[in-house]
């Protein structure tokens, strides 16, 4: 049974397995730097569908979908499905789920949505209450730009701080036997705002939030930087990462050489135009599912955290002048190193 | 170790105001300049065109306008539009050919919500506050013009 | 050829001054259409805008402090000829063609185009 180490962490002793993983990107992450750790990449973003919104659908279900069926399972033999998305009232998993036969369970984390259905389903198969369990969640960058932004043919130049929404989604099927990696501790993060209001600049208010998720995982497990292979956060993109780094080190905690983050990774910068790095739920989601488990199969990494992070505003609240709370949520992963 | 709050605070305060990249303001400004400029230099063949081909001065203005929204409709209707603003900023968004862009972009958006609360709502979402500030300013000015006659 | 060399400089210089404030302040594009619309009106009002007409003919005309201008000269033009009404109709009347053709092209450009994919 699960127990409570320290302040906002649980251990999860039963240790759920990621039993099978996919993922499905747009055109442009299909040819960024971690094109080859793709399961699918399409070709056209509105994937045949006729609305951007009923296309980032269409991916949530592929993703799901074919993880299921990699993991040699049947849409029945899932007990929960836990997903979230970008848009206003979580359409695309609503709309997804539509079409699936599983018990669903909506989340909002914003781009934190990868590690808190993956925190979620973990503590699920914990108490017992599971066999299997599908985290995933789904962005596109079509879709969140009309939600949050211009109008895609508006001319408007990006700031150098901007982020690009990644157009992908990632399925994590968790299970309880089997040679796979396997989740051990699940850290909750607490809402964190330090002040940012500008909306192009939201690698930077997140970090916060990713700087007290990241040190007190660390505190409650007495863990270090150098006990991970890889830390990896989600989207604060090279800004925001930096800014992680160096707040980190106020709390003795130095990342160097085991800290990247998913968005400032998905993109090449200079080639794509994607300033600052990529963003979205999508963003830690395909980069978790490709880069990194994919990796871990192979041997490359033995302990991994996931942590994903969150801007927690709407059109609403910017326009009504509120500032950027920011959410992150660590999920350490181990494969191989007893 | 313990390490208060507001000293992880202050230095992300101070990370924000120093570590933030600034865009290139003098690559941006030569591009607004002469984008702009151009934009200005076909507007006023257009009228010189007009006024030979014998359209009174007083309607010149009106047909210059129409002109050139329809070009900036296009540009925008064909995928180009967006293209240069990237690259021009101010300089396609201050000639009239922006308003007509930033009136065209949501209108095409929006499309798949339908041509009543789509496109023909959704129109005015960047341009309506333009027309309500340029048109009730107008008023302002009117109403004083009336009574001052300056 | 003058006027094209003016109209080029002076509706670059309008565009540059637009730019600073993009880049330098927190005025997003939109604020900062209304901003110049509105410092045409009341600019076109004073009289003092007519200068840059008079030198930067098109320059001066095309940008958005030119929409401005022509609202507030025509206000005052339909004041002078029907009196106090005229602040209601004057400004429609004399950018009519302008905001007409906005309306009506971007419904027509929105019937038969789609937005592109990006990136």
């Amino acid at each position: 049974m699960g127990r409570r180490i320290g302040v906002q962490t649980v251990e999860i002793q039963s240790k759920p397995r990621i039993i099978a993983t996919y993922n499905i990107v747009g055109p442009k992450e299909g040819q960024g730097p971690l094109k080859k750790y793709f399961d699918r990449i399409l070709e056209d973003d509105l994937n045949g569908t006729t609305s951007f919104e009923k296309a980032e659908t269409s991916l949530l279900y592929t993703a799901v979908t074919e993880s299921i069926k990699k993991a040699r399972l049947k849409e029945t033999d899932i007990n929960y499905l836990l997903a979230g998305d970008l848009l206003n009232q979580l359409i695309s998993s609503s709309f997804a789920a539509r079409d699936l036969n599983i018990p669903f369970l909506g989340l909002y984390g914003a781009c934190s949505t990868m590690a808190e259905s993956l925190s979620v389903g973990s503590m699920i198969m914990e108490g017992g209450m599971a066999n299997y369990v599908v985290a995933a969640t789904s962005s596109h960058f079509s879709a969140a730009e009309r939600q949050y932004r211009l109008p895609l043919e508006m001319g408007s130049q990006r700031a150098p701080t901007a982020q690009w929404t990644v157009t992908g989604s990632g399925a994590m099927v968790l299970g309880k036997k089997g040679d796979f990696p396997y989740v051990t501790h699940v850290t909750t993060g607490k809402v964190k705002d330090y002040g940012i209001t500008d909306v192009n600049n939201m690698g930077v208010a997140m970090a916060p939030a990713a700087v007290d998720t990241i040190k007190q995982h660390f505190i409650d497990t007495g863990r270090k930087p150098s006990d991970y292979d890889i830390i990896a956060t989600g989207d604060l993109g090279m800004i925001g990462r930096k800014f992680t780094e160096e707040l980190l080190l106020e709390y003795k905690y130095d990342m160097k050489g085991h800290y990247i983050d998913c968005g400032e990774q998905i993109f090449d910068a200079e080639k794509q135009g994607t300033n600052a790095g990529g963003s979205g739920c999508g963003c830690s989601a395909v980069v978790a599912t490709g880069y990194l488990l994919k990796n871990m199969l192979k041997g490359k990494f033995k302990r991994i955290l996931l942590v994903s992070t969150g801007a927690l505003l709407s059109p609403t609240s910017s326009l009504q002048g509120e500032t950027i709370p920011g959410i992150a949520h660590a999920v350490c992963i181990e494969f191989g190193g007893e | 170790m313990k390490v208060e709050e507001k000293t992880i605070r202050k230095k992300f305060d101070n990370l924000n105001s120093n570590k933030i990249p600034k865009p290139n303001l003098l690559l941006h400004c030569f591009n607004a300049f002469w984008v702009g400029g151009a934009i200005c230099v076909i507007g006023q063949f257009i009228s010189d065109f007009f006024s030979k081909i014998g359209v009174p001065s007083d309607q010149l203005g009106s047909y210059v306008s129409i002109v050139m929204v329809f070009l900036g409709a296009i540009l925008t209707g064909i995928g180009i539009y967006d293209k240069l603003g990237d690259f021009a900023g101010a300089g396609s968004v201050v000639p009239i050919t922006g308003f007509a862009n930033s009136i065209v972009s949501p209108a095409m958006e929006f499309k798949k919500e339908g041509f009543v609360f789509g496109v023909a709502a959704k129109m005015f979402t960047i341009a309506g506050p333009v027309l309500v500030y340029g048109i009730g300013s107008s008023v302002i000015v009117g109403i004083l013009y009336y009574f001052l006659r300056w | 050829m003058n006027n094209y060399i003016m109209a080029f400089i002076v509706g670059g210089a309008i565009c540059v001054i637009g730019q600073i404030l993009m880049d330098t302040t927190k005025l997003t594009p939109a604020r900062i259409l209304v901003v110049f619309v509105t410092g045409g009106v009341i600019l076109g009002a004073l009289n003092i805008y007519d200068v840059v007409i008079k030198y930067g003919k098109a320059g001066g005309s095309i940008p958005l402090p030119g929409f401005g201008y022509s609202l507030a000269k025509s206000v005052m033009k339909e004041v002078d000829e029907v009196g106090l009404i005229g602040a209601f109709t004057g400004g429609i009347k004399g950018t009519a063609g302008g905001i007409t053709a906005a309306i009506f092209f971007g419904y027509i450009m929105a019937l038969i185009f789609n937005p592109k994919s990006k990136g």
